[in-house]
């Protein structure tokens, strides 16, 4: 090896090229040297890099059998900038979502068909979440503390000129009380510190907890994280099965939040190519999980229920959310797309689909056959 | 990495400028993609990044002020290291109320010039007041000065003496590309290769070792984990893990070197038994000639006669030595003038797993305090006359006779 006092001009890119030999998630599966070479030396206007984009997938090696993204994006550009990494994984995450693509947002609650009706005995909980981006700011992995504080006073000011079934407070994460602690708690609305090497990794977790903070209103049926994983997380979550009436207050409280940020200028990041704009490939599009909790215990073990959940375009999680077991037969049923369909097209099969499986469950219960209900798939 | 002076807001072409007011969303605006340096300051100005440190406790939080951070946050050293990244663990982890961390790290050589006006009353505040603008570190590798360095074996179970070593020219591990990190591997194993006599070894790869060899290398107490501390996972010390990690040691298994964990090498150099002379002599030698094999090859070691040895953590720099033994007290570890007795010999008790555990029954773990203002020779002799010091006590309150705190040993 020669002397070398002196940093070396650039090396080679096969040097810098991670070992990805062990690793099992989307950015592995699609980089190639060529790709590393090509994109190597970019940047986004902000100063994010590949080797920023990867971090997360190349520290993180994966799970044999669930397949990560592995990537995430610093800002808007990303998706623009590294296109030759990002859209392979995007089509491979997506179900095959083509660079030409173009994803419809549809945010009319009015266009779902019922979803009032999901029996209670049944659906315990029922959930719509998305994300949004707010443009010219760069994303949770690469913000400054500077960015990190405006998004949220942004954020503030827009919440708070909310009213009616909209009303509600802030809480800011470093100031918050015990009391207000342990009640967020109880409420299940707080969200903790990262633990997750794959959010640590991605640099998500810096500066921890300035800048972050929880809004609700005060019905609790009604909430925002700030600053998390996304600039904002958006929840409408309630009680039993009015699927309906959740995603009407989704649909209505973004719309209001969104008008808010637009009459000064501001927007959410989106594009007619992949929707919402939002930190982790896995959530462009819609950004969409609306989901009930519901017990299926029968048709859990009954052999077919994954096909079943494939065919109607629907996960399965435990009642802790991502990564977790499900307790006492109780699962979360959830859309399994993000992108190339609108929220509402989401949100129906979500409806249609828990609808299905609750009546199964109820014949299952009967000690009849569900194999004539088996259905095509969609 | 990006830094965070370099970033330009980008917006739509149409550059609308509302008015900045306080507390309202009119203080948001949208800028054209061009904006100039000075732009960028007025919207991002130092103040409005600087961290939040109100429940922090640790060197960096102490020293850092406004005009510091103003001052110091548009600069990057050569390999565009920057302040923010520097202080970046100590913002993560504010520390504990008993336990002074220090709070940043380096990124490399340069960090500790172009940041000097952070890091230098750092230095001073964790050395001891070591001023590095007026002082001069003393350098000495010659263990041959060292005297009365065999322990009674009845009290003493092990020797060791570790230290860190970085390669000029490439970055340190919270900054280094993996190229980098790989060329520290290929450097250091190289020259490792060159080792001769009861030095001559062999190295394995964290990615590559075999379970056996795994498993052989934690009985032997010598396998290091990637890091869990977020002390160190918040300086992005473990980014990549584990490419270009990896293990090196003697046949005779008492010469070890660490390979891109926390700094670009730990030497270590240990036996069972109270033999601290041959112990140092052998880490001396075995330095020497790592250093002699890798200048052959037209590398060197960062050092300069200020701080010494140039290593990741400042408490680290000057000497990086920490030298010490495990050691059976029971009853002087029971009374109320252990610590005092201990504070006044410059060293500190650990628990026998190292830094952060407990002790096991009444073995301790002794060592130095101070890295930096005495040499390697200073420091080694200084724990040996400390040690056999609190061995005296212990047979001493054996024998049912007093005991004496010691004056304190003089510092820089």
């Amino acid at each position: 090896c020669a002397k070398n006092t002196q940093p070396t001009g650039t090396p080679p890119f096969e040097e810098e090229f991670p070992d990805l030999s062990k690793h099992n998630n989307h950015m592995a599966k699609v980089l190639t040297k060529e790709i590393y070479g090509k994109l190597r030396d970019k940047q986004t206007p902000s100063g994010y890099t590949l080797d920023d984009v990867i971090q997360t997938g190349v520290d993180n090696p994966g799970h044999p059998f669930i397949m990560t993204v592995g990537c995430v994006a610093g800002d808007e550009e990303s998706y623009e900038v590294f296109k030759d990494l990002l859209d392979p994984v995007i089509s491979d995450r997506h179900g095959g979502y083509k660079p030409t693509d173009k994803h419809k947002t549809d945010l009319n609650h009015e266009n779902l068909k019922g979803g009032d009706d999901l029996d209670p005995n049944y659906v315990l909980s029922s959930r719509v979440r998305t994300g949004r981006s707010i443009k010219g700011f760069t994303l949770p992995p690469h913000n400054s503390r500077g960015e990190r504080r405006i998004i949220e006073r942004l954020s503030i000011e827009a919440l708070n000129s909310l009213d009616g079934e909209f009303k509600g407070k802030y809480y800011p994460l470093n100031t918050m009380t015990d009391a207000e602690q342990e009640q967020l708690i109880a409420d299940h609305f707080l969200f903790d510190k990262p633990v997750s090497p794959l959010l640590t990794c991605a640099g998500m977790a810096r500066d921890w907890p300035d800048g972050r903070g929880i809004w609700h209103n005060e019905n609790k049926t009604f909430l925002v994280w700030v600053n998390e994983e996304d600039h904002l997380r958006v929840i409408s979550m309630q009680k039993g099965g009015n699927m309906r009436e959740v995603f009407r207050r989704f649909c209505v409280g973004l719309q209001k939040i969104e008008e808010i940020f637009k009459k000064h200028n501001r927007g959410f990041m989106w594009n007619e190519h992949l929707g919402y704009i939002l930190t982790c490939p896995s959530n462009l599009g819609t950004g969409l999980r609306g989901g009930v909790h519901v017990k299926l215990s029968k048709l859990s073990t009954h052999p077919k229920f994954e096909e079943i959940l494939t065919r109607l375009r629907l996960q399965k999680r435990g009642t802790g959310g991502v990564d977790t077991a499900s307790v006492g037969g109780v699962f979360d049923i959830s859309n399994a797309d993000r992108l190339g369909s609108s929220e509402v097209e989401q949100v129906q099969l979500v409806v249609d689909g828990v609808k299905l499986m609750v009546e199964m469950e109820k014949k299952l219960e009967k000690g009849e056959s569900i194999d004539s209900m088996i259905p095509a798939q969609k | 990495m990006a830094s965070s002076f370099t970033r330009v807001i980008s917006g739509r072409n149409t550059a609308v400028m509302l008015a900045m007011g306080a507390g309202t969303l009119t203080s948001g605006y949208l800028l054209s993609d061009n904006m100039e340096a000075a732009e960028r300051r007025r919207l991002y100005p130092p103040s409005a990044d600087f961290p939040d440190l109100r429940k922090h406790n640790n060197c960096m939080a102490s020293a850092l002020t406004p005009g510091i951070y103003a001052r110091l946050s548009d600069k990057t050293t050569p390999n565009n290291w920057t302040l923010d990244q520097c202080i970046q663990t100590g913002v993560d982890n504010p520390g504990h109320p008993f336990i002074k961390t220090v709070g940043m790290v380096a990124g490399d050589e340069e960090t500790y010039e172009v940041f000097a006006e952070l890091f230098d009353p750092v230095i001073k505040d964790r050395h001891n007041g070591y001023d590095p603008r007026t002082m001069k570190h003393p350098t000495d590798l010659d263990a041959s000065k060292i005297t009365s360095g065999f322990f009674d074996e009845r009290y003493v179970l092990s020797s060791r003496v570790r230290t860190g070593r970085s390669i000029r020219g490439l970055s340190l591990p919270p900054a280094c590309t993996r190229s980098e990190r790989r060329e520290v591997e290929r450097v250091v194993v190289t020259a490792l290769a060159g080792l001769k006599g009861d030095l001559s070894g062999r190295y394995y790869s964290l990615g590559d070792m075999t379970e056996r060899e795994q498993q052989q290398l934690i009985d032997e107490h010598f396998l290091f984990d990637k890091p869990v501390s977020p002390l160190l996972t918040a300086a992005g010390m473990a980014r990549d893990w584990p490419d270009a990690r990896g293990i090196w040691h003697n046949n005779e298994k008492n010469f070890l070197i660490w390979i891109n964990e926390e700094d670009h090498t730990r030497v270590i150099s240990m036996e069972k038994g109270g033999n601290m002379k041959r112990v140092f002599e052998r880490f001396c030698r075995g330095l020497k000639q790592v250093e002699h094999l890798i200048q052959e090859r037209g590398w060197e070691f960062m050092w300069n006669e200020r701080l010494g040895y140039i290593l990741t953590c400042p408490s680290n720099l000057g000497t990086g030595l920490r030298a010490g033994v495990h050691i059976r007290l029971p009853l002087l570890s029971k009374d109320a003038r252990f610590k005092k007795i201990l504070d006044n010999l410059r060293l500190q008790k650990r628990g026998t797993g190292g830094v952060d555990t407990a002790a096991t029954g009444d073995t301790f773990d002794i060592s130095n305090l101070d890295r930096l203002g005495k040499s390697e020779v200073e420091l080694v002799q200084l724990v040996i006359d400390g040690v056999n010091y609190l061995i005296e006590c212990e047979k001493r309150l054996e024998r049912g006779q007093d005991i004496k705190i010691p004056s304190p040993v003089p510092q820089n």
